[in-house]
């Protein structure tokens, strides 16, 4: 084979490859076009056939009336109190948990790694009905208690392991200057390992925020009072009272996903390039 | 008072400790301790509704499950089929996808946003997205498929397309899974590709000789793990479908869910959970039991990582 013949193979691979890709992206675009599309639409034209990708009518009205339907800023206020208290708590738990795990040697600490370990693959599930059990038994059930107080409790076996991870790569030479200094534990992951392990961190904040936004199961089984509904569960009762008006029903979603769509931007290289490291699903 | 001091050693330990102590109490608090009161409550007929009443039933539970409630074989029928479906599909277009963008051009960066965005929004706001797709009349979903002539799907309001709508909706999230595996590949020194070259292997040899036997690792760990995610599907069967239409999309949690919180059978439910517990653990085993077999690690570094 030439190599000419094999340059033209390789920009004939390469521009397949970019089609392949792109045609991808947008196939994940559709949906979300499409809920954007449907959010502009009067109720009356959401289901015309053929179908308008481009409202023919923009109607953004339907932002605002969704947020009066339900009360949505009230659901929006009540995700982020259980959202901000879950991602400091889980950020700083986890935090301390890997630094003794990568950094201090004491009896023990390497059996309870390995439960660290085997947590990450415990399905959620089996603990549910007694956790809830648990939380009845303290008169937690009504209360947000449930939702953000495991948080500060290790904050995640997957996140002590990915901490932990990023903690054993800052050099030990870091710690012991200020060792030498006089500087205790606590003072040292403050100022010498957390500075230098801002992906990681950045990392694990994204995850907790992200994944305590969308949750469903816990504010299901844990809130009952419709004051104090998440956004989930606010969207889900909007589904149940006005299945219908999809139009306004899309502009709500759109609201209620906003945030994760900032906090992604925002955070955008360490979260994807987080994700590849660490093989998170 | 040189004498009560400890020595750095112990110290040491003792802060340790210190630290561990908010995951040493959550783990015994919500985990060892809620798994050992489930396996209990397995074993008797405890009802949320009646909670002085409690008997002993042995293992009359488990019996119950697997040979008297024909939900439960409905449950883990749907649930297989839908994470068999979804799990081998991702693999599929998840390494496609990551061998084309391994060609590697401009502008990856803003296709790999693209491709992470489903995995930041999930839950009920997404589901309602697709169940507006999938609306049988003039939804997204039947209006395109229209255009190639194909009409009447009935998505998730029919028993037969279901699970395979889940497993779309599922299949959404693919990128992530890609992304995993490119960079996979790109930790492949590329000196083993030139070697091969110049022995005089071809595109398609260089594939199984060396990208195949060098991603396993990666594709072994992957597997593991959507398995154990995707049999916990919950939110999008109670969203969407409520597990129907009758018990067609009667995912395992969803009927997990329904025994302890609105039959309130804990005792019942508990075993359920015991159940799909022993399953994932098998399930994760068999992998593993197999992956060494057909797994190839770098010397023994990647295989303690």
């Amino acid at each position: 084979m030439t190599q000419a013949k094999s340059e033209a193979d390789q920009g004939w691979l390469r521009r397949a490859g970019l089609v392949i890709a792109l045609l991808g992206a947008a196939t994940v675009m559709v949906p979300i076009a499409w809920m954007i599309s449907t959010s502009l639409k009067p109720e009356t034209e959401v289901f015309r056939q053929p179908i308008e990708w481009l409202p023919v009518h923009v109607r953004p009205a339907n932002y605002a009336e969704a947020t009066t339907l339900i009360p949505f800023w009230l659901y929006f206020a009540n995700s982020l109190v259980i959202v901000v208290p879950v991602v400091i708590g889980t950020v700083i738990s986890s935090a301390a948990v890997a630094y003794a795990f990568a950094r201090m040697r004491a009896p023990g600490t390497g059996a309870m790694f390995g439960l660290v370990l085997a947590g990450i693959m415990l399905p959620g599930e089996v603990t549910l009905v007694p956790s809830y059990l648990l939380f009845k038994e303290l008169d937690w059930i009504g209360t947000y208690l449930p939702l953000t107080v495991p948080a500060w409790l290790g904050g995640g076996a997957f996140n002590i392991f990915l901490l932990r991870q990023a903690f054993l790569t800052i050099p030990p030479e870091h710690d012991d200057v200020a060792r030498v200094d006089g500087h205790g534990f606590l003072k040292i992951l403050w100022r010498v390992v957390i500075p230098q392990s801002w992906p990681a961190i950045s990392l694990v904040a994204v995850f907790a925020f992200v994944d305590t936004w969308n949750d469903f199961l816990g504010p299901l089984l844990y809130v009952n009072d419709q004051d104090r509904y998440t956004l989930p569960l606010g969207l889900n009762f909007f589904k149940d009272v006005y299945n219908t008006q999809w139009a306004h029903l899309m502009a709500a979603s759109v609201l209620a996903l906003v945030p994760c769509v900032v906090v992604f931007f925002l955070a955008q290289r360490v979260f994807t390039q987080g994700i590849v490291l660490t093989g998170r699903r | 008072m040189p004498d009560i001091r400890l020595s750095p050693d112990r110290r040491e330990a003792l802060a340790a400790y210190v630290f561990l102590s908010p995951w040493a109490i959550g783990f015994v608090l919500l985990t060892a301790g809620p798994m050992l009161a489930s396996l209990v409550l397995s074993l008797t007929d405890y009802r949320l509704l009646e909670p002085n009443r409690m008997a002993w039933v042995g293992v009359g539970n488990y019996e119950r499950a697997l040979a008297g409630d024909p939900l439960v074989w409905q449950a883990l029928k749907v649930t297989a089929y839908y994470v068999g479906l979804s799990v081998v599909l991702e693999l599929v277009v998840g390494f496609g996808l990551a061998l084309v963008l391994n060609i590697g051009f401009r502008g990856i960066g803003i296709v790999r946003t693209i491709y992470y965005l489903p995995a930041v929004i999930s839950g009920v706001a997404v589901s309602l997205l697709w169940l507006l797709i999938f609306q049988p009349s003039s939804g997204l979903a039947n209006a395109g498929l229209g255009l190639f002539g194909v009409a009447g799907i009935g998505w998730v309001y029919s028993t037969t397309w279901v699970i395979p709508a889940f497993v779309l909706m599922s299949l959404w999230g693919v990128g992530r899974a890609a992304f995993i595996y490119l960079a996979i590949l790109q930790r492949i020194p590329t000196n083993l590709y030139e070697a091969a070259k110049v022995d005089g292997a071809g595109r398609f040899r260089r594939l199984v000789r060396i990208t195949l036997p060098l991603v396993t690792p990666a594709i072994f760990i992957n597997l593991v793990l959507a398995v154990i995610g995707k049999f916990q599907i919950f939110t999008e069967g109670f969203v969407i479908s409520e597990g129907g239409p009758g018990t067609s999309s009667l995912f395992y949690v969803l009927y997990v869910y329904r025994n302890a919180f609105r039959y309130f059978e804990i005792g019942y439910a508990s075993a359920l959970a015991w159940i799909l517990f022993a399953i994932l653990m098998a399930l994760t085993a068999m992998v593993f039991w197999t992956g060494r077999r057909w797994v190839y690690y770098e010397g023994e570094r990647s295989a303690t990582q």
